[in-house]
């Protein structure tokens, strides 16, 4: 898209700009004394419109020449060609203009005055076609540059909302509603579990309410969430659920974005124990290594169980997290091994300063 | 022994939850015609002791390991009256809604419950025709559309084959039955040809029959079979016939 020419209040502006040049250029054709002040005025006009709309050409070769990827000898060649033809093309309007002109009585004898004059313009050709060209490429930096901006603020929306939609989707429904229902079941058989099941789901959502406004919070307090998380899934699956912890003492106090690691464990259980007859088991391994913490949530799981449909849609969040959190100083990979399903992650190991 | 004049209603229940089979236990402990035949906490247990018992009701939970109640429900099929458990499923209410007896959301409520019972009631009384579609196209059409199937559950007596769609070679239309190819063995599902079509993937599974639909990555080559026929011949050195439709479908995918 030709940024003058497609935008009317534009095209205006660099037409207002050309009437100081229309001034300039009169003046120097009348300069030497050969043209007369009006054959100059008749003269400059015409042709400066006229350039003006041949200057609007430039745009393209400064378009498929951009000034940061291609070689001087290329940049060189293609404007001095563009240029010269420009600067031919306008001599010659110019000549045939002067040549009409001379037919008429008050500027007889101008074709041959305005031959001495063909030098000045074809100088002040050139150097108009390359001040364009130079305006188009200041354009171009200020489009990349708005388009770079533009880029930027769309991946900081799309991360924020990333970020808005993980967080909204802290508690799964099947969660929610399955809990209930074992609540449910146990009034009429053991009122003190359903009792015990009602303060565990309380304390794993109550944990999740506060959380929507932090940005990231210590790996302890992570690891009690997906510890209430667990007791309220175990009353449900019973004795299928198994989880082996290995968390190193240092990285406790990591700062870690919320519900990071409940996800992964949940659908550890969703996609993988559930799928199991007899169960299985979770482990959780965190480390902190060269600064950077490293987790691996590691599960048992059935090769061969119907596909989920909300299959990927948690692992695929808590990537997307990390990517827009982290950029490329996290690491997010998933590995089958036979019948283990493991998830491994790298981040950062921020700690939040000891206040005093 | 049951020594009751009328026979009881042989319902079972299938959850992988024991609580959750705890809640449906207690509401048909209400129901003195009900008998619970039999519990099950995942799809082949269910099928099998669908075969053994032939129960009358079926309480069926969605996600379950081994198969879902998609998969049990095409293999069980019509015989029973079926209500589904669910927690929390968008595609598969609407299709209860639709065509299954009836469906139960979790927590189970009493009154809900007894509601869905009273219609199951009806429906072995005969009150209501049956659905009129066959289990396998009812399952398919509670299938979250645009995803096709990776794995065709088939039901020999009480046992459960899975055959994985990529190992399938060819499927040929045997009156009301399928028979499905699948490394050297073939196996029975009651199952149109068409529906079978439609829960494959177009791009890898083409119809190339009336009654054949060929895995594309089998096929060796393509023979001229007498004037104007053609056969398919498979890696395995398996003929299949080709019908002039066929023919032009399988052009129209090889030119692609």
């Amino acid at each position: 898209m030709h940024p003058i020419l497609t935008q009317l209040r534009r095209l205006t502006l660099y037409l207002f700009a050309w009437i100081p040049i229309a001034g300039m250029l009169a003046y120097l054709l009348a300069m030497p004394g050969a043209i007369t002040w009006r054959e100059a005025v008749v003269l400059a006009v015409p042709l400066c419109l006229l350039y003006a709309f041949l200057c609007l050409s430039a745009w393209y070769p400064c378009r498929v020449t951009p000034i940061e990827r291609s070689s001087l000898s290329r940049l060189v060649s293609t404007h001095l060609a563009t240029a010269l033809l420009a600067t031919g093309l306008w001599v010659m309007a110019a000549k045939t203009l002067a040549t009409e002109l001379s037919q008429s009585a008050p500027y007889r004898g101008l074709d041959k005055r305005f031959a001495t004059e063909i030098p000045l313009l074809v100088g002040t050709g050139v150097l108009l076609y390359l001040l364009s060209i130079s305006l188009y490429y200041v354009l171009l930096a200020l489009q990349a540059s708005q388009e770079a901006e533009a880029r930027v603020m769309k991946a900081s929306v799309l991360a924020r909302e990333a970020e808005l939609r993980a967080l909204k989707a802290q508690v799964n429904p099947h969660f929610l509603f399955n809990s209930l229902n074992s609540i449910s079941a146990l009034t009429s058989s053991d009122a003190a579990k359903a009792r015990e099941m009602c303060i565990l789901l309380g304390d794993f959502l109550r944990r999740t309410l506060g959380l929507g406004e932090k940005a990231a919070i210590p790996l302890e307090e992570e690891m009690s969430l997906i510890r209430a998380f667990l007791s309220v899934e175990k009353i449900r699956f019973g004795p299928r659920i198994r989880l082996e912890e290995n968390i190193e003492k240092e990285a406790m106090d990591v700062q870690v974005p919320p519900l990071l690691l409940q996800p992964l464990v949940e659908n550890a259980i969703v996609h993988g124990i559930a799928n199991l007859i007899e169960g299985g088991w979770i482990r959780l391994d965190v480390q902190c290594r060269n600064g950077d913490l490293a987790i691996v949530v590691e599960n048992t799981y059935d090769r061969e169980a119907p596909a989920r449909r909300r299959n990927g849609v948690g692992l695929a969040n808590v990537r997307q997290r990390l990517e827009a959190r982290f950029g490329n100083r996290a690491t997010f990979g998933v590995k089958t091994e036979g019948d283990h399903f493991r998830v491994s992650i790298t981040l950062p190991a921020e700690r939040e300063a000891r206040t005093a | 022994m049951n020594t009751a004049p009328r026979k009881k209603i042989q319902a079972v229940i299938v959850d992988d939850e024991e609580l959750a089979r705890q809640v449906l236990r207690e509401f048909l402990s209400a129901h003195a015609d009900v008998e619970i035949a039999g519990e099950c906490a995942n799809g082949f247990e269910a099928v099998k002791t669908f075969t053994e018992r032939k129960p009358d009701l079926v309480f069926l939970d969605i996600q379950m390991p081994k198969l879902d109640g998609f998969e049990v429900l095409e293999l069980i099929g019509n015989e029973a009256a079926v209500i589904f458990v669910t927690a929390y499923d968008n595609y598969a209410i609407r299709a209860f809604e639709v065509h299954a007896v009836d469906y139960l959301l979790k927590p189970i409520s009493v009154e809900r419950f007894e509601a869905a019972l009273a219609r199951a009631k009806e429906r072995m009384g005969g009150k209501t025709p049956q659905a009129p579609l066959l289990p396998a196209e009812l399952a398919a059409s509670a299938r979250p559309p645009s995803q096709y199937s990776d794995r065709i559950p088939v039901r020999d007596g009480a046992r459960v084959f899975i055959v994985p769609v990529a190992k399938l070679d060819y499927a040929e239309a045997q009156d009301d039955y399928v028979a499905l190819a699948s490394e050297g063995k073939k196996h029975l599902k009651q199952q149109t040809i068409a529906s079978l079509e439609a829960a494959l993937d177009p791009s890898r599974f083409l119809r190339i029959h009336r009654s054949f639909i060929v895995n594309l990555e089998r096929v060796a080559r393509i023979e001229p079979y007498g004037k104007d026929s053609h056969v398919a011949v498979l890696a395995n050195g398996i003929q299949l016939p080709v019908s002039r439709t066929g023919y032009a479908r399988l052009r129209a995918y090889l030119d692609r």
